[in-house]
């Protein structure tokens, strides 16, 4: 009775944490979306606002290493849900590194960026929104970053394979929100150039 | 789920059977217990509140006797008193800093903070918030806050001084204004603690109200404190997130010389680089936070005082449901308005006629809520205790100034209306006082839940009349300075003839804060004299049907010693026809109250609507069970 009663406390608990992840997700957007409306209204403002500029193409080569990076993090989750450690940690490996390229591309398309004259610094702010967007995401995957790295230190078969399991749908849900964030971005300012 | 090894709960969920090895620091500095950081939130917000009350009775002198000197001011504030009188600029600071103070610390934290924090797991039943770190974690965020925009006070060039709503440009040039040097960053920074400290705390709320429920607590059985949290929560999700891209923007215009808000600026006869940017731009992002903000501010207040007005008129809450819908309807509408603080911006005023509109349908809701509370006392069977005086003081407060809202909310008027004294009447009634009074009643009414004494009822009284006819005396005034055009935040009424005239009322106003602030010492003595020596509080000392009544007077980790217990009826049950005591708490079911069962309390359950009908049968009992 007393240890039923405590498994269904615990399971509320974990739902309950999950929970509170969707809704830290909404938080995030909103600030996303803030920023969007923000660029809008400028943007708005005036014949001289608004992108003026292409986007650099190295957009293009990180978004694809983020998308495949959320197809490797989906097969490391289905992985956990059998408790193949191994193959989870493999995967989870990938992901990670392919993390690591996106953060790499997105510096080197800002640089790109400041080397076409497109300055964060700008009497447009409109260009430097592009910025703001950018490290905001940026500042998002290093978090998501830790939280992949701690998935796979703290996954071994000594550990019980639920809180596992569980942390890897916690993180899941995380890294694939930071793609769809960035997708989300890109397509924002492809759609304003 | 039977196959998977499931570790024990106590690593997790705080266990009632288990003895917690507690030192005092994690009993009193780093508790994860919900009830404890309640009370770390209201002590910090009552010592925030003590401080902007200071602050403000400081400007009310300068505002009251500008051409007065008094010495004691610059033993203490030095060279921003030199020869005794404030200067204009540390007048701005305090300004600033105490509407600062009060919106965010005070009314925000301090009343959210310690009521979501004490209420939503005791009246729903749960052991604790779904993640008590978070929460701790939350209380540590806004303390660090409290602190860093405190110690704004010690730094040379003084503290923020761009009016709470730090407008730029004034915000963003150091050179405009000694405020916009260090004190600014301090503020800013002091802003983003606080912002985090609020998300965490709001995920808690809002994840704990949706899952940790106990058996029978449907969303409609919940008290209309739990709605008015829960609804406050996720406006503050939805809308801090905006104040931090706002400020974010501000920070970057600040200190690296973009051009998100700066444009053709002249400074001292220099030309600043900043060109294109746009300072109306701040002021959207600011009031799609600001306005649901005040709302954050109020909706808690509204749920605590609804609880304390049924509670204390013995009658049922007159029309539960329309109070629910009229608080999601508020956090609908919150969203849709910000743009009434901006008619006089230039607005197209197509716009502002679309933001006049919106802005008059969010006073429906308001009304309802207020028609619902005169219905509630309309023939109670009244007990005037401290608390409820605070609630009727609530209901007062946001009628009066409510009413000036709709005078404020069409754009032609508030054309002559904007930035004066009108406004300062218009939502210190309307959210200061009424929101003030809504915490105060909070603090009466579960002041021996908090802390298992009374607090005493004679030196209520007292506080309760200083403080509800000194906040009149304070605010009406200002309709009638605001209405003669006197500006708000100006620092010299004798520069300016017509203002002259108003020298008077300034002095008569001030002698009214000064009262009114010394009412509030009887509160601090009574609040903190009786957690030691007040009167032993009994289980439920307001007769009182939620769950919270229902948990020993002794705090305890997980709250009830054995299982949580189940509720049966939603928690309005007060003065029952055919039931022998005025009060049915929550968790007495059905069946031990069949003299007074009514046909809705059954929803259609026909097995209990055919045990009822027999159980009349024997008792020869008219009942219309079928509708
Ligand atoms: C009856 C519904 C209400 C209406 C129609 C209304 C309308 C307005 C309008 C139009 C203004 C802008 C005045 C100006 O700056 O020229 C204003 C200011 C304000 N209102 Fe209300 N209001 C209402 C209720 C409330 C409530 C319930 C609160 C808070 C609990 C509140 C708090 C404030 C505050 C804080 C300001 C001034 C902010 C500032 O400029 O510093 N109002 N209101
Ligand atoms: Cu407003």
């Amino acid at each position: 009775m007393v240890q039923r009663a405590d498994n269904n406390n615990y399971l509320t608990s974990l739902k309950a944490k999950k929970f509170s992840l969707y809704v830290f997700l909404v938080v995030s957007f909103m600030l996303f979306a803030a920023w969007s409306s923000g660029f809008i209204v400028y943007s708005a403002g005036g014949e001289d606002k608004g992108l003026k500029t292409l986007l650099p193409t190295t957009f293009i080569y990180s978004t694809v290493s983020i998308l495949l990076s959320s197809v490797c993090m989906h097969l490391a989750y289905a992985a956990s849900k059998v408790g193949n450690i191994a193959k989870q940690r493999l995967w989870l490996g990938i992901t990670i590194l392919l993390g690591g390229l996106f953060f790499f591309l997105q510096y080197s398309a800002w640089m790109e960026l400041a080397r076409n004259g497109v300055m964060f610094i700008n009497n447009n702010a409109s260009q430097s929104f592009i910025y703001v967007f950018v490290w905001a995401h940026q500042a998002h995957i290093f978090a998501g970053i830790i939280v992949l790295l701690n998935a796979f230190f703290k996954a071994s078969n000594g550990n019980p394979l639920i809180k596992n399991r569980f942390r890897m749908e916690l993180a899941t849900i995380f890294w694939h929100f930071l793609d769809i964030l960035w997708i989300y971005i890109y397509v924002f300012l492809l759609l304003n150039q | 789920m039977s196959s998977i090894a499931i570790p024990h709960a106590g690593d997790h969920g705080h266990d009632a059977h288990e003895h917690h090895h507690e030192t005092f620091l994690t009993k009193y500095i780093f508790s994860q217990d919900h009830k404890m950081i309640a009370k770390q939130f209201l002590i910090t917000g009552i010592i925030m509140a003590f401080f902007a009350m200071f602050l403000s009775i400081l400007f009310r002198i300068q505002l009251a006797w500008p051409e007065k000197d008094f010495p004691i001011l610059e033993v203490f504030l030095g060279k921003w008193a030199e020869g005794g009188r404030i200067r204009p600029d540390f007048f701005l600071s305090l300004v600033t800093i105490h509407g600062t103070i009060m919106v965010f610390f005070v009314l925000t934290a301090g009343l959210s903070g310690t009521f979501s924090n004490l209420l939503i797991p005791l009246q729903l039943g749960a052991r604790d918030m779904a993640s008590p770190f978070m929460n701790m974690l939350s209380y540590w965020l806004f303390f660090s806050a409290c602190v860093v925009m405190i110690s704004s006070f010690f730094v040379e060039s003084g503290p923020a001084s761009a009016g709470w709503t730090i407008y730029p440009p004034l915000s963003a040039l150091p050179q405009a204004i000694p405020g916009s040097g260090t004190g600014m960053t301090l503020w800013l920074a002091s802003m983003v603690l606080f912002i985090a400290s609020q998300v965490m705390g709001g995920i808690n709320y809002i994840s704990t109200v949706l899952n940790m429920r106990t058996k029978g607590m449907s969303l409609w059985r919940m008290p209309l404190t739990i709605w008015a949290v829960f609804l406050t929560a996720i406006v503050g999700l939805l809308s801090f997130p905006v104040l931090v891209s706002a400020v974010v923007l501000l920070i970057f215009d600040r200190s690296m010389g973009t051009s998100f808000y700066l444009s053709d600026i002249i400074i001292g006869g220099q030309i600043l680089p900043n060109e294109g940017g746009s300072p109306i731009l701040f002021q959207h992002l600011f009031w799609f936070l600001g306005h649901p903000e005040v709302y954050i501010v109020l909706m808690p207040a509204l749920g605590l005082t609804s609880e304390v007005i049924a509670t204390n008129s013995r009658k049922p809450i007159f029309g539960y449901h329309a109070m629910v819908y009229s608080l999601i309807g508020i956090t609908v509408l919150s969203f849709i308005v910000w743009g009434h603080h901006m008619f006089v911006t230039g607005m197209n005023p197509f716009l502002g006629g679309v933001f006049m509109i919106t802005t008059l349908i969010i006073a429906v809701p308001s009304a309802v809520k207020t028609f619902n509370y005169l219905a509630t006392l309309w023939r109670g069977n009244i007990k005037f205790t401290p608390a409820m005086l605070f609630a009727i003081g609530l209901v007062s407060f946001f009628i009066s100034g409510g009413l000036t809202g709709i005078f404020l909310g069409n754009s032609a008027l508030d054309i002559n209306l904007h930035d004066t004294y009108f406004v300062v009447a218009h939502f210190h009634l309307v959210m200061g006082s009424a929101s003030i009074c809504g915490m105060l009643c909070g603090v009466y009414h579960w002041y021996p839940k908090m802390f298992g004494r009374m607090m005493n009822d004679k030196l209520g009284y007292l506080h309760f009349w200083m403080t509800f006819i000194g906040a009149y005396l304070v605010f009406f005034p200002m309709h009638f300075m605001g209405i003669d055009g006197v500006p708000r935040r100006y620092y010299s009424f004798t520069n300016f003839p017509f203002m002259q005239e108003w020298l008077t009322v300034n002095v008569f106003v001030t002698w009214a804060a000064i009262i009114a602030g010394l009412g509030q010492v009887a509160f601090l003595f009574n609040f903190f004299y009786s957690i030691w020596f007040g009167k032993k509080a009994t289980q439920n000392p307001w007769k009182s049907n939620t769950l919270e009544w229902t948990t020993p007077v002794e705090h305890l980790h997980g709250n009830w010693p054995g299982e949580i217990p189940t509720v049966y009826r939603w928690p309005y049950d007060y003065s029952k026809p055919g039931h022998e005591d005025d009060f049915i708490p929550q968790t007495v079911p059905f069946s031990e109250t069949m003299s007074s069962n009514l046909p809705h309390d059954f929803e259609g359950d026909a097995v209990a609507e055919q045990i009822q009908r027999e159980w009349d049968k024997e008792h020869g009992v008219e009942r219309e069970l079928h509708h």
